[in-house]
Parts: structure tokens; sequence; C-alpha cells
């Protein structure tokens, strides 16, 4: 079980004013929704709190310890983050892929054994992967890479998730996988971050929502609070109509 | 998928055989490399004879002709072949780009500038040598200097860099050339297109090289996470920045002795690692040793020919690597999937 807390942290967003400060505190079982429109941080601030990328000010805490202070291996076995973006440089198979998230966990010196094949397997199978295990990844659509990239970070396996939109290139039947994934390992006493462009995947799927807007403010709360029509309009700027359907709110927009 | 197909895809690796067979095949090409390269010459001698000959018996001519002409120039070649495939490997894995190779990045114009220019003041030997060190470290530290300048480091920018000192270095060397006497003309030429009758002694490369493959064997599987970019490898506990800076320095050091050793040999840095990318995958931990014993091969046998092609004559044995590798290369392309 692992904790992730911020305190008085302002992410570095080129050219903008520092606006409020992010008191967060991110505890195991907690599924945080990072919402916000096109560059208001949300991807900066996950690498904030990967510790990839330094504050402006402020300091993230994993477990009470400063993130920056801590050995980057010992932080890779607690803290995993789905990327966004990918490149590809040289060609791999998906079984090769996956199996990097074992990196943390081996000294320099260890082949990955028998036991690292397993975990990496169950993870391509449980992201609907295993049939592609070798082919190149190059030759993959965009949601079967997103698919191998979750898997990655499953064979990790962190106590922390951070994902930055879990859900890109995912048809429906898969976002629903994926985000029951996560929500299976909040159940299991992760915290998880995700950074979501969909509204309603945020209102059905998370319990804490933390709304990022473009000039730097911010708030944040449970869900019930957070999800308020006049906040989210303000918020992308965008009038919104809402129904309760399937007992979640359901956001669409005006024309 | 039935119980039978889990239990296949999920079985471990044998370590002999993901390494070992692969490793074992390219030793045994190398051996037979310099065998061949040992008995053929000016005077052919049977591989029997050879035998004869380091195990201290045989007559003294081919005594001579074997351990002081033959061994230290074999060696020597295969040393510099390893050095040049292994620092290319290294670099293609830093920039993450396929073109990257040494002498992309500028390090032999630099060395070239440095042995020119103690051709041109007529020194010999040990002299010519260090010059091509010393411009070979400048050339490193002037790329990187400029490539890092304000603080952002970023792959593109040190292999433009790179590219753009090495066209710099290239207008020095034809302006030296253009004003040279004509009868440094020849050295000065063979020596850019590489030599193996430079090299004196072939201890420091060959140790250097097997020096460099034991400690980057630790570092292979950082190397395969840092070929997926700095971001996730950073994200899965790799000390990104130390590793980069230590790829660097190696590559350079591994560049800088075999120019010093062989002069400037192009292609085998580029080719050697591409080829057995093709072939045996893409895990550091093989790719790199694989790169010292074939680079090391290619060399051996190029250089073999080289004298014996045209003998009494010798040709360059960069047109060698480059008659031999290019086809194989773009067959192999042409091959994969």
């Amino acid at each position: 079980m692992s904790r992730l807390d911020t305190q008085e942290l302002i992410i570095d967003v080129p050219g903008r004013a520092s606006g409020r400060a992010l008191n967060l505190c991110m505890a195991p079982g907690q599924r945080w929704g990072v919402l916000g429109p096109n560059g208001a941080g949300k991807t900066t601030l996950l690498h904030t709190l990967a510790g990839l990328k330094a504050p402006r000010s402020g300091e993230v805490h994993l477990d009470g310890e400063p993130l920056a202070r801590l050995n980057r291996r010992r932080v890779a076995q607690q803290l995993g983050l789905v990327f966004q973006e990918r490149q590809d440089g040289f060609p791999a198979t998906v079984r090769e892929t996956a199996l990097i998230g074992r990196h943390p966990y081996l000294s320099p010196w260890r082949m990955e054994g028998g036991d690292d094949l397993c975990i990496t397997h169950a993870a391509l199978a449980r992201m609907d992967v295993a049939h592609l295990a070798d082919r190149l990844v190059s030759t993959l659509s965009g949601g079967e890479r997103q698919r191998v990239a979750i898997a990655t970070v499953l064979t990790q396996s962190p106590t922390i998730w951070l994902a930055d939109e879990p859900t890109n290139h995912l048809d429906l039947h898969h976002q629903t996988a994926v985000m029951e994934l996560l929500a299976e390992q909040a159940a299991a006493g992760s915290a998880v971050v995700m950074c979501l462009h969909d509204l309603n995947l945020a209102a059905r799927w998370c319990d804490h929502l933390l709304l990022l807007y473009p000039d730097g403010e911010a708030c944040w709360g449970p869900c019930s609070q957070m999800l308020e029509l006049s906040a989210l309009e303000r918020l992308y700027d965008q009038r919104l109509a809402t129904a309760d359907i399937d007992g979640a709110p359901v956001f669409v927009p005006v024309r | 998928m039935n119980s039978a197909d889990l239990a296949y895809s999920v079985a471990p690796r044998r370590w002999w055989r993901s390494l070992g067979l692969p490793l074992g095949i390219l030793s045994l090409a190398a051996l037979l490399a310099m065998g061949f390269s040992l008995s053929v010459g000016s005077a052919s001698l049977s591989l029997m004879d050879v035998w004869a000959v380091l195990r201290g018996e045989g007559d003294a001519l081919a005594q001579t002709l074997v351990l002081e002409l033959r061994v230290p120039r074999t060696l020597a070649a295969f040393a510099t072949g390893g050095l040049l495939a292994v620092a290319g490997a290294l670099m293609q894995v830093l920039l993450r780009n396929p073109l990257a190779d040494p002498y992309v990045l500028g390090l032999s114009g630099g060395a070239s500038v440095g042995a020119l220019v103690a051709m041109l003041a007529g020194m010999g030997g040990m002299v010519i040598s260090g010059s091509a060190f010393a411009g070979a470290l400048t050339s490193t530290l002037l790329v990187f200097g400029l490539a890092h300048g304000t603080g952002s480091w970023t792959p593109s920018r040190l292999l433009l860099t790179g590219v753009v000192v090495a066209s710099g270095w290239g207008a020095v060397i034809t302006l030296m050339l253009a004003i040279s006497p004509v009868g440094r003309l020849p050295g000065m030429l063979y020596w850019l297109m590489g030599d193996l009758s430079y090299a004196r002694t072939p201890w420091p490369p060959l140790a250097l090289l097997a020096v460099v493959c034991v400690l980057v064997m630790p570092l292979g599987r950082s190397l395969n996470v840092l070929a997926r970019g700095p971001l996730q490898a950073a994200a899965l506990g790799v000390a990104v920045r130390p590793l980069e800076w230590t790829i660097y320095i190696s590559a350079s050091l591994l560049t800088a002795m075999a120019v010093t050793t062989a002069g400037s040999i192009g292609f085998v840095g580029l080719v050697v690692p591409h080829m057995l990318r093709l072939v045996v995958g893409n895990d550091q931990r093989l790719v790199l040793p694989a790169c010292a014993l074939a680079g090391g091969t290619l060399l051996v046998l190029a250089d073999t020919l080289a004298r014996t092609l045209i003998a009494p004559e010798q040709l360059p044995v960069g047109v060698i690597t480059a008659l031999l590798g290019v086809p194989t290369f773009l067959y192999l392309l042409y091959r994969s999937r």
C-alpha cells in the first residue's frame, strides 16, 4: 500500500502563471480523475507526480518521503505510469515490450526468468492481447498498442497507478475493461490517478476528481461534490446537459 | 489457447539458447576468419603449418611471418572491427536513430584531421596515433558541448550537431589534401580509407574491447529499456542521464581507439549492428557481444582480402568493408519483415 501526497505543488507549465498550489492526498483505494481542457497541464501533472518532471515549486511525497530524494528503482517498484505517447525506436514484439515492466525488480546481472514470463503472460491475457504476443508492436492498431502499454504497467504491478488517458484509442468494450481493471487495482489497495477527456467515464468510475483550469486554477474533492454542472461548464467553456442513466450522471454538450 | 500452448509460451528461455548459441556460432566464425587470415598472404601456409607455429614449432621463416607480421595485424583488425561495431550499436541506442554511427557524429573527422596534421608535419607512427586520438576526443567534446548548449539535450540535436561538425572536418580534410605535397598524398589517402599496416600492437584495442564487453553486460537490460525512450526508461527506474553519458563517453573512447589503430574505416559501425539486429533481435545483452565478434570477423576478412587481392600492392580496407557489407546488408534488409 502506498500513498501519494503533494505539498503546495505548482506544476511547471511554460508561460503560465502559477495559479493555485495543489495539496492533494491520494490514498490507497482511491480512484482520482483529472479533468481539464487541452493544455491545462494534465500530462505535466502526471509526469510531476511520477517524478519525471521537476515542479515549479512544492513537493511530491511517496509514503511521506520526498519523491525527488528516493531511489528511482525503488520508486518504479511502487509507481507505474501509462504514457499517452509512446515511441517505438527499435522493433520489439508485444511480449518483449510487456516484459520490460519487470525491469525494476531484476538486478543488473539477472536475466528474466520463468516467473517474469508468467507474470507478463498473465498481464497480456488480462488485457486481451496474449494472442498477439509474438507480433511486432509496430504492426498493431492504436487500440491494441494502448492495451499493450497497460499490460506493461500491469507487469510492473505498482501500488500507485498514474494513467494518462488510459482509454485512448479503445473501443467501448475495452474502455470498460480498462476501467474495470483500474477499479480492481484500487479495490486491492492501489491508489489510481487517471487523466480523462470523457466526463462520463470520470463520473462513473472515479470517486475523487481534480479539475484543472487553463489559467492554473484548480479545485478537487469527492466526485459527488465536484460534478456540478456550472463548474464543469466553466471548465470546458461549453454548455452541458445532464441526466442520470444507469446510476451515474451523464453529461452531453449542448449545441 | 489450450494448456500445452500456454506451457510453451511461458516456458523460460534457456540462457544458452538465447545467448550461447548465437555467440558460439559467431565465435567459431571469428576463429575461422583468423585462421584464414594467418594462413594466406605473400607466402601461403596451410592451417596445419599455422597451428604448428602457434604451438612453437615450424621453421624460422614461418615463425617470423606468422608471429611477427600476421598475428599482430590480424588481432588488430579483429579488435578494430569489434570496437567500431560496438560503438555503432551504442550510438544507435543512445540516439534511437538507426543512422547513428561514430562516423556520422564527427569522431572520425576529428581523428583524421589530427592524423593528417601529424603526417603533414612529417611525423611518424606514434605521433600520428596520438594526434588522431587527440583529434577524436576534441571532436567528442566539441559535439557534446555544443549539443548540450544551454541545457536541453535531445538526441536529434546531438545528431544534427555531429553531422554539421563532421562536414566541417570534411572541409578541413579536403583543404589539407589540396595543399599537401604530392609525395605525402598516398599515405594520407590510405589513412583516410583505413589502413591496418599502421597498427603497431593489438593489445590496447583488444583489452579495451574485452573490458567494455564485460562492463556493458550488466547495463544491457537498462539499454533495452532506454531504447523505448527516456521517459519510459525513467518511469521504469533507469537513471537516464548518467546512462546516456556513460554510453556517449564509452562509444567515443571505443571509436577513438579504433581510429587510432587503423585509420578511418567507415561502414562497420553502421552496418554490423543492423545486420545482427535483423538476425538475432534487439536484446542489447546479445547484440553488443555479438557486435564485437561479428565486427571483428568482418574486418579480419576484409583486411585479408585487402592485402591479398592485388598483392604485393594493398587496397584500403575501408573499400573492402563497404564492398562486402553493402550487398549483405541490402539483402538482409530486403528479406526482413
